[in-house]
This record gives structure tokens, C-alpha cells and sequence, in this order.
């Protein structure tokens, strides 16, 4: 990442902010900040970033998303190097299936491997069931514990998740201090997000939040990601960037068998674009300390972040553009991204006419790098969500702000309101009329 | 011997009638009850006897208008042959015209079967509005006050529909009901009334009668209700361009199951209107249009089409200042450029949508409602509003207070609470003397 030379910025002439980036070119030049132009994604980088068995699987997403075949391949094989220092042997199977012979006789199917992993495992599996049987005999509550939470690590190393987690709930019971119950969290909630089953997540957060105790600053931080991330798939995306705005620095590199520092400046700065307002942007994002250390990883959101709230929509439409790519490739972000980037367009539409009685939309086309008529349909579709209050002049190409009339408004109201009580009241009265007929009717015909 | 006795006693009761119909209350009891006695009398099927009919020449039908009643009901019950239905027609409108209301009043069968005699005479003669005025003087006369229902209600509403004088419908239809005696009366008077005012195009009165046909308290599903429904969702789309499948809660639960199973074809229309594209609705007319055309609701069903490009118009003023006629057209689908001229001209001429037409630019400029709410009649009619909606609450507290005095409620309802609280002192009799 090259050094940013921040003093260009700060010397905004008055123009900029008139222009917004109008004059798109001319702006850029009188910053002397490049802006990063969306490299292809560098795998071997991103897969340092994790461990365990994340790595693989984001290894494997990359493979299967991605359109560049040298990208694939390089993920592909990293995978199986992998693959190859765990013991899981059904994914190895996938990987060589996708491989293909195509990474040469090294990257085959090798099932001499294979069988003696099997072998292994079926041997350990035994050894401990027949350990924890001796424990479950002899009742010692912390061996037992021990015995199924070794259960539970020997059936993720193979990748039989469902059993992996039910193994480390039933830890739960022979839990007798705090710190057993928030490691018994921790693990089922790593099972429950490589499962995908985010309600899980959530649950085991707060009840490791609950213990009393013995929740220090990195559990915490890892607490704190994991909701974040449950909330993310639940496209709860306020939430979730509270969640990973609170996340503190201690974090470092100690989850990396769930999430990188690098995706919690991601996931929290866009989340937080997408769906805090100006107040709330400034406040928590900006000027948090402890965040700013997650915004120098990735120093495109901190500059994308800050260009949005200074107003310059292009550079900052620009950089999301260029991130695009890459965050498509993400495994958790994926489905997000286009709901993500529309609502951060939305609210960059938003922002740019809010201060205005009057806009040239042909300045803003430009400001937005846009056509007029595309720029016309975005704004209609705003304005009928009622977002925008403000009325468009077709004709000169101008967006005139419009605030409803109250007065008139509320005279409207009350007269429909009126209306409304007059009619409810009619037909009430003539049902019970009606209703007053029919049991006389009844009753009548009762007496007879 | 039998002959004359029965005619002298004919003749007798014309004489009394002569005699007591100027009288006082408890005169005309007297012959009311009198009447009642010698009704076999008039309606003898003996063919020798002097029709009742001949005597009605003594009989001056403004001032006996009981004993007229009775003799005119009699001498109607018999088939009247095709050349005598003018005359009987003519006779009874006559009567109607001249009648007194209090002394109707106190036979209101007789009076109505008289009338929907004539109702059945004028429509065998073709012609519905030679029955209209008649039928009008009629219901008024009938009516002891201008709230409640009476059954020639249908039967007039029903005449001005086929004689297509609906203004006339309109101007009963004002009234506002709030006693009903018989729920076929209603429901048919409710159909009717939705109709005229369909085709005097008032929507929102039709949505109103047509609401309360399906709402209505009912046992069984009947046929006036399903059709009514039908209409229903047609006059909903046109007049709020939406329509909610969920009834209210006080509809009933038979109406609730079974109107929608009858009405398939309208609910599909009714999703695609929802869709707001007018390819979609035009497609969705032309596969039903058998159906629609079947129930006779294809005129309606058109109208719902043309409400949806303004309603999609309408929607455009919300968006913007001015605007092309190409983009109206273009958005709004149509075909060219004049055809949304000739639409926003037509809208702007009905009052529904405020704008300027610059015709050499082609362009629209949508202005705001100039409604400021500041004038003399403005405020005449918020405040007449305000006092209409007093005297209704006043109306709904002194029905609540009724009802709470009524003993048959409070039968039931001392019934109940006997059931169910056992420390409840409060002591409501079981049985009332009534």
C-alpha cells in the first residue's frame, strides 16, 4: 500500500465543493492523492490473512466465483497445499475433482494419502470413544468435558461439522467454570459459521457475553465480530456495523480462523455507509479511535468513507467501483454487495440534493458520472419513495426541493378523516339495524 | 238472494268507508279494522259479482284512501288482461298520486303489493319510465321518515335503472338509511343503488352501498351479495385504484368464505391492476372477457382500464414539475404523444389533475392543488361537517343507550354472565316479564 499524501486534501478550494467532483478530471489533479485502481485480487496475500479451516473454504469460493483461470488455479492449489496439512479427505476429493489433473502430477488425487488419513482417523475415533467412555465411568466431570471437546476438534479437523457441534454442546453440561463455558461458546459458534446457521451465532454470542467474568478485551473483540457477522447475513446491516465498530483493536490477529482485521474495516465501513446517517457516521465512524486502527488496513474504505461524508461522490462511487470486484469474492459479502452499493448510492443521491432549493442536473449527471436520463429515473424512484422531497423540472432539467404544505395537508386530512367516520358510523348504524331484525325475527319465532 | 246480500254489503262498506275515512284516528281504526273483516267480501273469484273495480267511481281516492286501497287491491288481485293493464296502470298511478300518506300508512302491505302490481303492469307495457314518477310519489309517501327503508325502495331503484333515469335514482339514493325492516329489501335496495351510482360515475358512493352489501350481517351466501361483490372490487379499483382481498371484521364469516370463490376472474384483474402496467391489465381483461361480459360488467371493467392511465398520470405529478408529452406517453404507455394530450386535456377538464398544456413545446406543466382552504364555502362546509358528525355521534350514544335498556339484550346477556361469574352479585334477571 503506497503512502497517501494527505496535505493535497486538506487544501479543498471553495470550487470542489460546488463542482462535487464535477469537473470530475480537473479535481483528481489538484489532489495529489492517487486514487488505487482496483488491482486483481492477490491470493496468496489474502489467504495469509486466515487459518484453519477458513482458509480453505475461502480459498475454494475464490476458485469457484472468480473468472481469471491463473486466479483460480493459484487458489485451487494453495488449497490442496492446505487440504493436505489437515485431515479432512472429502474436501480433498472436491479440490482434486476441480483441479482436474490441470496443476500437473503433483496436484492429483492422491489416495495413498487419503486411505492413511483414514486410517488415522478411524483409529483416533476409537481411542477417544474409548476414552470418554472410561470417563463417563469414572464421572470426572473435567475429563469428560475434555473427552467430547476433543470429539468435537476431531470431527472439524474432518469436516463433519454437524456432529462437531453437537459433540461441543454437550461439553456444555460438565462446564464448571466461566472459561469453559465461554471456550464451549467460541467453539460452537466457529462450527455454526463455517455451517452457515447464523441463529446459532447469535445465540452463543450472548450467552458467552452473559458468563460473568471472564470475558477479557480479545474474547470480547471476537464476540464482537462474530454478531457482527450474524447480523451481516441477516441483512441487518445497522446492527452489524454497530457491531464491528465496536470491536476492539485486540482483536489483531487472533481470530483468523473466522475473520481478518482487514474485513472488519470491510464489513463494518460499508455497513456503516449503507445505513448510519451524517450524525451517526461522524460520530462512531470518524472519530473512532479504535477503529481507525482497522481503517488503516484497508485504507480505500477509510478514504471512501471520508470522501462520502466530505461530499465527493465521484471519487468515492469510484473507489466502491473498484473494490467491487474483490468484495464479490468475499464468502460472507457476496450476496450483500449489490444491496450494500445501491443503498450507498441511494444516500449519496440523497445527501447531494438535501441542502439544495434548486439542483442543475446536469452538474449533478456529472458529479455522479452519470447520464441525465439515467440520473432522472434514480431520482424519480426517489422521490416516490418518498426519500427526496423535491419535484423534478423535466423541461430545464432542474430539481426544485418541494416542502409539503402543512396547512393545506392537515385541512385534507380532516375532511377525509370526516368522511371516513361518516361512512364507518352509517353502516355501523344500519348493520345493527339489520342485525336488531334478525333476533327479533329469532326471538319471535322462538316464542311461537 | 246471496248476490244482492254480498252487493248491499259492498255497498254498505262503501258507505261506512264514505262515512268514517273523514273522521278521527279512531275512526279510521274503526274502518280499518272493518276492512280487515270484509277482505273475502272484495275478493270473491265469483266472476257474476260486480267487480270491486266498479265501485271505485264512488269512492274519491284522496279522501277515502283506505277503503280506495282496498278496493283497488281487491280488483288488481285478479288477472288483468294486455288491453286493461294500460288502464289499470293508469288507475293506480292516479292513486298514487292523489292518496293521503297517514291513511296509507296504516296498510302498508296492501300498498305495496298495489305497487309492485303497477311495477309488473308497466314493465310488461315496456315502458319503466311511465312508472317512475309514480313510483317516487310512492316510496316518499310510504316512507314515515326519510330514514327508514321501505320495500318499494328496490322496485323504484330498479325501475329508474331499466328506464336509465338515474338522476332521479340518485336523488333518493341521497337519503341516508338507518332503519332497515326486511335484509333482502336492503341488500336489493344497496345493488341497485350501487349501480345507478356506478352510472352516474359518483364512485364513492357506490364503493359505500356496495361495502355495505357485503358486509352485511347474512346467514347464508345469496346471489345479490356475489354480485354485488363483483362490483364491488370493479368500483374499489376504480375509485381508490386498490382493492384488499381481507374483509373487515364485521363482515360474516359466510361471506368471508364463500364470495371469493365466485368472483375468480375479478380477483385476478384486481393483481394485475396492482402491478400498475397497463399491458398487464389489458391482457388480463381480454382473457376473462367472456365472464365479464356475462355478468354484464364489461362497461365497468373498461372504465377500471382508463382509471389506471390516469392513476399512473396522477402519480407523475407527484414527481415532477413539467414534463414532455413524449415521457408522459412513454411512461404511462400509450401510443403516441397526442393520444397523453387528449388524456391529460380530458383530466384537466374533469378536475382530476391540475396542469397547463404548452402546446408548442409539447409541453406539461403540473401545478398544485389551488385549494387554499380559505374561503367562505370552505369553511361553511367544514363546519356543517362538523355538526352533521356531532348529531351522528349523538345518534350512535342514544342507539348504545337503547340497546342497553332493550330487554331482549338484557336477557341475553343476564343469561351469560349467570354462566360464567359465580361471585357476580350483580343480579340480572333471568327471565323479564315482557
Amino acid at each position: 500500500m503506497e503512502a497517501e499524501d494527505d496535505i493535497g486534501r486538506h487544501m479543498m478550494d471553495e470550487n470542489e465543493i460546488y463542482a462535487n467532483g464535477g469537473d470530475g478530471a480537473g479535481a483528481e489533479t489538484q489532489r495529489q492523492r492517487p486514487i488505487i485502481s482496483g488491482e486483481q485480487l492477490d491470493v496468496e496475500a489474502y489467504a495469509a490473512l486466515y487459518s484453519g479451516r477458513t482458509k480453505i473454504m475461502r480459498l475454494l469460493f475464490i476458485a469457484e466465483r472468480c473468472d481469471n483461470v491463473s486466479m483460480q488455479l493459484e487458489a485451487l492449489r494453495m488449497a490442496y497445499d492446505e487440504i493436505k496439512k489437515g485431515e479432512n479427505t472429502h474436501i480433498f476429493r472436491d479440490v482434486v475433482q476441480k483441479i482436474d489433473g490441470r496443476l500437473g502430477p503433483n496436484y492429483g488425487p492422491d489416495p495413498a494419502w487419503a486411505d492413511a488419513v483414514d486410517r488415522r482417523a478411524e483409529q483416533r475415533r476409537e481411542k477417544l470413544e474409548n476414552e470418554l467412555n472410561a470417563y463417563r465411568t469414572n464421572l470426572i466431570k473435567e475429563s469428560i468435558r475434555m473427552g467430547y471437546n476433543d470429539f468435537g476438534d476431531f470431527y472439524y479437523a474432518h469436516g463433519a461439522l454437524a456432529e462437531a457441534f453437537k459433540n461441543y454442546v454437550r461439553t456444555r453440561d460438565y462446564c464448571t467454570t466461566s472459561k469453559h463455558i465461554v471456550h464451549m461458546c467460541l467453539n460452537a459458534i466457529l462450527v455454526s459459521i463455517e455451517m452457515g446457521q447464523f441463529t446459532h451465532v447469535t445465540s452463543y454470542v450472548s450467552k458467552a457475553e452473559q458468563t460473568p467474568d471472564a470475558v477479557d478485551a480479545v474474547t470480547s473483540a471476537k464476540l464482537h465480530c462474530a454478531a457482527g457477522l450474524a447480523h451481516l447475513e441477516g441483512k441487518k446491516y445497522k446492527l452489524a456495523a454497530r457491531k464491528f465498530l465496536e470491536t476492539g483493536p485486540e482483536l489483531g490477529n487472533n481470530y483468523t480462523e473466522v475473520i481478518a482485521a482487514q474485513d472488519v474495516a470491510t464489513y463494518g465501513g460499508l455497513c456503516a455507509l449503507a445505513s448510519f446517517d451524517r450524525t451517526e457516521l461522524k460520530s462512531k465512524v470518524i472519530d473512532n479511535s479504535n477503529f481507525r486502527n482497522f481503517l488503516e488496513l484497508v485504507p480505500e474504505i477509510r478514504e471512501l468513507i471520508q470522501d462520502f461524508y466530505t461530499s465527493h461522490y465521484a471519487s468515492c462511487l469510484e473507489y466502491l467501483g473498484n473494490l467491487k470486484a474483490n468484495l464479490l469474492l468475499d464468502i460472507h459479502l457476496h450476496d450483500h454487495v449489490e444491496t450494500l452499493y445501491d443503498q450507498i448510492r441511494n444516500k449519496a443521491l440523497i445527501q447531494y440534493t438535501h441542502p439544495f432549493v434548486s439542483v442543475d442536473l446536469r452538474m449533478m449527471a456529472n458529479a455522479f458520472k452519470t447520464s441525465i436520463a439515467g440520473l432522472e429515473k434514480e431520482l424519480e424512484a426517489l422521490i416516490t419513495e418518498n426519500q427526496i422531497q423535491a419535484r423534478i423540472d423535466s423541461h430545464n432539467k432542474v430539481l426544485y426541493a418541494r416542502h409539503a404544505d402543512q396547512r393545506n395537508a392537515t385541512f385534507q386530512r380532516v375532511l377525509q378523516t370526516g368522511g371516513e367516520f361518516d361512512r364507518d358510523v352509517r353502516a355501523m348504524l344500519l348493520r345493527v339495524s339489520l342485525m336488531k331484525h334478525d333476533y327479533a325475527l329469532k326471538a319471535s319465532r322462538k316464542q311461537h | 238472494m246471496n248476490l244482492n246480500a254480498s252487493t248491499n254489503s259492498v255497498e254498505a262498506l262503501v258507505a261506512k268507508i264514505q262515512g268514517l275515512s273523514g273522521g278521527t284516528a279512531r275512526d279510521l281504526a274503526h274502518l280499518h279494522s272493518l276492512l280487515k273483516e270484509s277482505e273475502d267480501l272484495l275478493v270473491s273469484s265469483d266472476s257474476t259479482r260486480p267487480s270491486p273495480a266498479s265501485f271505485l267511481s264512488e269512492l274519491d281516492p284522496s279522501k277515502h284512501s283506505l277503503g280506495y286501497l282496498y278496493f283497488l287491491e281487491a280488483s288488481t288481485s285478479r288477472p288483468i288482461s294486455k288491453e286493461g293493464s294500460g288502464e289499470v296502470a293508469l288507475s293506480i298511478s292516479r292513486f298514487i298520486d292523489a292518496c293521503k300518506a297517514d291513511q296509507i300508512r296504516l296498510a302498508p302491505d296492501k300498498f305495496i303489493s298495489v305497487c309492485r302490481r303497477f311495477k309488473d303492469q308497466v314493465l310488461l307495457a315496456e315502458a319503466p319510465i311511465r312508472g317512475v314518477a309514480p313510483m317516487l310519489i310512492a316510496v316518499r309517501k310510504l316512507q314515515i321518515s326519510s330514514e327508514q327503508l321501505t320495500p318499494l325502495h328496490p322496485d323504484f331503484l330498479l325501475l329508474c335503472l331499466l328506464a336509465k333515469c338515474y338522476k332521479t335514482g340518485l336523488s333518493v339514493l341521497e337519503d341516508y338509511i338507518y332503519e332497515v325492516d326486511q335484509p333482502r329489501d336492503f341488500f336489493l335496495y344497496c345493488y341497485y343503488g350501487g349501480m345507478i351510482c356506478i352510472g352516474q360515475k359518483q364512485f364513492r358512493k357506490a364503493s359505500e352501498l356496495l361495502h355495505n352489501v357485503v358486509t352485511a350481517p347474512m346467514s347464508t351466501i345469496n346471489a345479490i351479495a356475489v354480485e354485488a361483490y363483483k362490483k364491488y372490487i370493479l368500483v374499489s379499483l376504480i375509485y381508490a385504484g386498490q382493492f384488499s382481498t381481507s374483509f373487515p371484521k364485521y363482515t360474516s364469516s359466510v361471506a368471508q368464505r364463500n364470495l371469493k370463490n365466485f368472483s375468480q376472474p375479478y380477483l385476478d384483474l384486481a393483481i394485475s391492476y396492482s402491478t400498475g402496467k397497463i399491458s398487464e391489465l389489458e391482457s388480463c381483461v381480454q382473457m376473462h372477457k367472456e365472464k365479464f361480459e356475462a355478468d354484464n360488467n364489461l362497461g365497468v371493467v373498461k372504465q377500471v382500464v382508463s382509471s389506471m392511465y390516469k392513476r399512473n398520470i396522477q402519480r407523475l405529478t407527484q414527481t415532477y414539475l413539467t414534463l414532455s408529452l413524449e415521457d408522459i406517453a412513454n411512461s404511462v404507455e400509450l401510443k403516441s404523444s397526442k393520444e397523453a394530450e387528449m388524456h391529460v386535456l380530458q383530466m384537466i377538464q374533469d378536475g382530476e389533475i391540475y396542469a397547463t398544456i404548452n402546446q408548442k413545446d409539447g409541453m406539461v406543466r403540473f401545478l398544485e392543488d389551488p385549494e387554499q382552504y380559505k374561503t367562505c364555502q370552505m369553511i361553511e362546509h367544514i363546519d356543517s361537517s362538523i355538526q352533521r358528525i356531532m348529531a351522528l355521534s349523538k345518534k350512535l350514544s342514544a342507539m348504545d343507550e337503547h340497546i342497553s335498556c332493550d330487554p331482549l339484550y338484557l336477557a341475553k346477556v343476564g343469561r351469560e354472565r349467570h354462566r360464567f361469574d359465580f361471585e357476580d352479585f350483580d343480579s340480572v334477571p333471568q327471565k323479564l316479564n315482557m
